[in-house]
């Protein structure tokens, strides 16, 4: 029989509502394997075995089994940049190291009510911001397919968990890629919904209109799953769409029924399938799309010319307002406070300096220059404009195609500390992911071949907005009739 | 020496009168112990997220409508970021390039308007305390929902700043936006206020003044500032381009900080809020609703009523007065009757005892049933009073007064013509001066029977009865 830690988080779901399993038993499973492998990997930042125990007990003392919810004893881990009640959330900041969340995030709420064993907290490049979990407070995550290396960022925490089966699935949050180019370093399955289909009310802010909840599985029906219990209209949060179809389940109905790609026109946008890619994953990239047209789907080239400035126009907008959210850490009524010598001014400066790292620090004053008086217009107003042309041409190429394809990373996992000094070469690694981020588009990563060394590549598809169910299906046929999601690092 | 003209516009905040704060479910209240009308949202905690709220929008749009301004189908909310410890998101949420209003007028008096700029949502900061043992946060204020009302700069004189800020109030009280309660902060006015010379095209450097916290006061501030900026032109100096400090005590104004240390608040849209869309049908259903202004009714007055200019002044400087004046005529009470009780009666009652009209025990129904029983006769003039009294102290109906009063009108002839015998006895010497032909004594006469039954007697009949036994008759 397979080992429960290998299960997806829907058939464990069965076996819990049916009685064949007991919540605490698979809690049990998956704790031991934290206990086992964590401590090298340091995917988790708190795990608070007592309380996970005492939940997942709670819910085997439920009489009606039957009346458990879709992820009852689903062990699922969560970005530790999302509060839940009680624990703590330190978004992987020195500054928020003892700040303990008196709410509970709605996706983390939704999940609770679904019955989920929410286990631990991951790490993550603080505030969100980084593309290899480095720029954590708290130390890096290393990679399950090689210790040197990273996990990929900013979810990178909740990936490496994924990939390692130390949980089912794992929440995290995607702001140019931070769950999409994880997934694809560790060699998993991650989706970045469409922008206002899952609530963003406690997930602590960097970017807010690109942030976006998402999630990582190993399995593309946990995702549609997840997608269908933590989607939908949230009204504490303004930004959160009305428009997300309801019912019991209807993308996982949805993803059953189809079982091949026939009808599907996938287009591959050249700008993002070519230039600087590394040759092992142009090559993996080829032989998906074999794959692909074996399940009758039609690909062909398409065309994205605003893509070359995405980067920049993603940077730009994403520092601009990040320098505006991470303003509320000021040492006055919460988070970490330095004296100032009786000057309020000196007790907010000392307290920002000594509670955010580096990177924070960079890319709060690049986003406050770019705001600024005589430079908005330039910079911010830009990036604004940009922003519009991208969205344009995806609409005109949604016209075409119903999907576009391409590598989620230019690059499969690299060392660790190898882009340290360089942080423009660290941005171009999001090339690939910060178009539909920035287009509010649902883009879903999934591993599609390794390099020869074994590190896993991952490839992107993206469809136009509310069709997470498209992603969804496309990626569920691909797996379906390939193996690269069953390859595990940690077996 | 140079004759200057004085510029002058204004920047009115009027906190909104709902119950809960612009964009958090927490309530709004003046009162209540430190940091308890607070919730996450108001804490700036990290991953809140603005909520909006559909009554503040409703009360802004109004305000632009009692106003005459045009309400933009599109606006949008945008961040002004600046860190001081009674800002928890480290950024006031509020409108910059794209106000829910533009234009507007205030009338100033003798058919002259000032027209307004603009209209703009925000929401207020906490209150900090300056203590020996450190400063202290509050943010039972912060979030609270304010309108910015920013005027062009019409204004030439300080009186007309003043006659502005008093009719800018009357408006939106009566649109029932807001209190607009000076000395308690539910509006606050800061003034620019320039110099030019008379027939210049080219308004001069503009001065701001804050800490206006009354309509006097800004009226002494402008007329102050009027005299130091012509003192340093004539001269030959030039105006700081800055913002001053009002002291009241000092009666002077003070610099605050320069233009060039102006803070660079970095404004920029929302991403936290789509933008503020105010359909037609919305604004038209807000129009609909609109409660009626006050120069409206000040003409509905004159015409329905007929009353004299005076009583419609008194009765419309407020709107809960003027409804309580016509729900007595409601009742069927004459307009003029009515006005007389509701001025005197009621409003020298709310003035001496410093009550609002809704602490006020009698209703304008009781007031109405107590003046049908003086036009029935039933009650005398002095009588009514004196049930008004009562019923100020009491819940009951005037019937329920007069009776605990005895205070039926006296007209039986065999009950008043003993008392009127007692007064011809007690007062000989009028009696004598009556008949000689002198008529002033007679009211004293006829007072003693007045005093007698407390006002009840009917004046009436106790004149013939007097006359008939002095044996004379009237004037």
């Amino acid at each position: 029989m397979t080992p429960l830690w290998q299960q997806s988080a829907v058939s464990l779901a069965r076996a819990v509502r049916n009685g064949e399993l007991r919540a605490a038993e698979v809690a049990t499973a998956f704790l031991a394997r934290i206990a086992a492998l964590d401590g090298t990997l340091h995917a988790f930042l708190g795990v608070d075995a007592e309380r996970v125990l005492a939940e997942a007990s709670a819910l085997d003392q439920r009489a009606d089994r039957s009346t458990l919810g879709p992820f009852a004893g689903v062990p699922i881990a969560w970005k530790d940049n999302l509060v839940r009640c009680g624990e703590r959330a330190t978004a992987g900041s020195r500054m928020l190291e003892n700040f303990v969340a008196p709410y509970t995030a709605t996706t983390l709420a939704r999940l609770e009510q679904a019955g989920a064993t929410l286990l631990g907290r991951t790490n993550l490049d603080e505030f969100g911001m980084g593309s290899t979990t480095e720029n954590s407070a708290f130390g890096p995550t290393h990679n399950p397919w090689g210790e040197s290396l990273v996990p990929g960022g900013s979810s990178g925490g909740s990936a490496a968990a994924v990939a390692a089966d130390l949980c089912s699935l794992a929440v995290g949050s995607d702001t140019g890629g931070s769950i999409r180019q994880p997934a694809a370093l560790c060699g998993i399955a991650g989706l970045k919904p469409t922008y206002g289909r899952t609530s963003r009310y406690g997930l602590i802010a960097y970017a807010s209109s690109l942030d976006c909840v998402g999630a990582c599985a190993r399995y593309v029906e946990d995702l549609a799953l997840w997608l269908d219990v933590c989607g939908g209209n949230d009204p504490n949060d303004a930004t959160s769409r009305s428009d997300t179809p309801a019912g019991d389940a209807p993308t996982l109905a949805a993803l059953q029924q189809r079982r091949d790609l026939r009808t599907l026109r996938i287009g591959m946008p050249w700008q993002l399938n070519g230039p600087g890619l590394e040759d092992e994953v142009a090559a993996s990239m080829q032989s998906a799309v074999e794959v692909l047209r074996g399940l009758g789907a039609q690909v062909h080239e398409c065309s994205l010319p605003a893509v070359s400035y995405a980067v920049p126009t993603y940077y730009l907008l994403a520092m601009a307002e990040a320098s505006s959210n991470l303003a509320r850490y000021d040492g006055v009524r919460y988070g970490l406070q330095r004296p100032g010598g009786g000057r309020i001014e000196a007790m907010i400066a000392a307290s920002r300096s000594a509670g955010f790292g580096a990177e924070v620090k960079l890319r709060v004053l690049l986003g406050t220059f770019a705001l600024s008086h005589g430079y908005q217009d330039q910079y911010y107003g830009q990036a604004l404009r940009a922003r519009e042309l991208l969205r344009a041409e995806f609409a005109q190429a949604f016209e075409q195609f119903d999907l576009l394809l391409c590598p989620t990373s230019p690059a499969p996992a690299f060392p660790l500390g190898s882009h340290r000094d360089d942080p423009l070469a660290m941005y171009l690694c999001d090339a690939l992911t910060v178009p539909a981020s920035l287009a509010g588009l649902p883009a879903l990563s999934q591993p599609c071949g390794a390099t020869a060394d074994g590190r896993p590549i991952g490839m992107q598809w993206m469809a136009p907005a509310q069709r997470d169910d498209l992603v969804l299906q496309a990626a569920h046929a691909f797996e379906r009739h390939t193996s690269h999601h069953l390859r595990r690092a940690r077996p | 020496m140079i004759d200057y003209t004085t510029v002058i516009g204004l920047e009115v905040h009027v906190q909104l009168a709902t119950a809960s704060k612009l964009f958090s479910p927490a309530p709004v209240a003046s009162l209540g112990e430190p940091n308890t009308r607070v919730q996450l949202i108001d804490l700036g905690l990290p991953g809140v997220l603005p909520r909006p709220n559909a009554a503040a929008m409703v009360l802004a749009v109004r305000a632009a409508l009692a106003l005459d301004g045009a309400v933009q189908e599109v606006s949008r909310f945008a961040r002004k970021n600046y860190f001081y410890p009674d800002l928890p998101k480290g950024y006031q949420i509020s409108q910059f390039e794209e106000p829910f209003c533009r234009g507007g007028t205030v009338p100033i008096g003798a058919g002259r308007t000032c027209r307004l700029h603009r209209i703009h949502l925000e929401e207020d900061a906490g209150k900090l305390t300056h203590t020996d043992l450190g400063t202290l946060v509050d943010l039972n204020r912060a979030g609270v929902p304010l309108v910015e009302i920013v005027s062009e700069p019409d204004l030439r004189d300080p009186a007309d700043a003043h006659t502005f800020l008093v009719q800018l109030r009357e408006i939106l009280r009566f649109a029932g936006v807001s209190d607009c309660d000076m000395e308690l902060g539910s509006m606050r006015c800061d003034a620019n206020i320039s110099l030019m010379p008379k027939g210049a095209q080219q308004y001069g450097t503009k001065v701001e003044i804050k800490n206006l916290n009354s309509m006097k006061m800004v009226q002494r501030a402008l007329e102050y500032e009027v005299r130091r900026q012509t003192a340093v032109l004539a001269a030959g100096g030039t105006i700081a381009a800055e913002t001053r400090g009002w002291n009241d005590t000092k009666g002077e104004t003070r610099p605050l900080r320069s233009k060039e240390n102006a803070p660079d608040y970095r404004y920029f849209q929302d991403p936290d809020l789509p933008p503020l869309v105010l359909t037609d049908e919305f604004v038209a259903r807000v129009r609909a609703e609109l409660p009626e202004l006050p120069e409206a009714r000040r003409a509905r007055y004159r015409q329905t009523f007929g009353l004299p200019d005076y009583d419609i002044g008194v009765l419309t400087q407020d709107r809960a007065l003027g409804d309580w004046f016509e729900a007595v005529t409601a009742a069927g009470i004459e307009a003029k009757t009515a006005a007389n009780w509701v001025m005197t009666g009621v409003l020298q009652t709310m003035r001496e005892r410093a009550l609002p009209l809704e602490a006020l025990r009698i209703t304008p129904q009781r007031l109405a049933s107590l003046l049908r029983l003086v036009d029935a006769g039933t009650l005398t003039h002095g009588a009514a009073q004196q049930v008004f009294a009562w019923m100020l102290e009491h819940d009951g109906e005037p019937s329920q007064g007069v009776r605990e009063l005895g205070l039926e009108r006296l007209t039986d002839p065999l009950v008043l013509q003993p008392l009127v015998l007692q007064a011809i006895e007690a007062l000989p010497k009028a009696v004598a001066d009556v008949r000689a032909g002198i008529e002033k004594p007679f009211d004293a006469l006829k007072g003693h029977v007045m005093r007698a039954t407390r006002g009840r007697a009917d004046p009436a009949i106790v004149d013939a009865l007097l006359r008939a036994a002095i044996g004379t008759v009237g004037p």
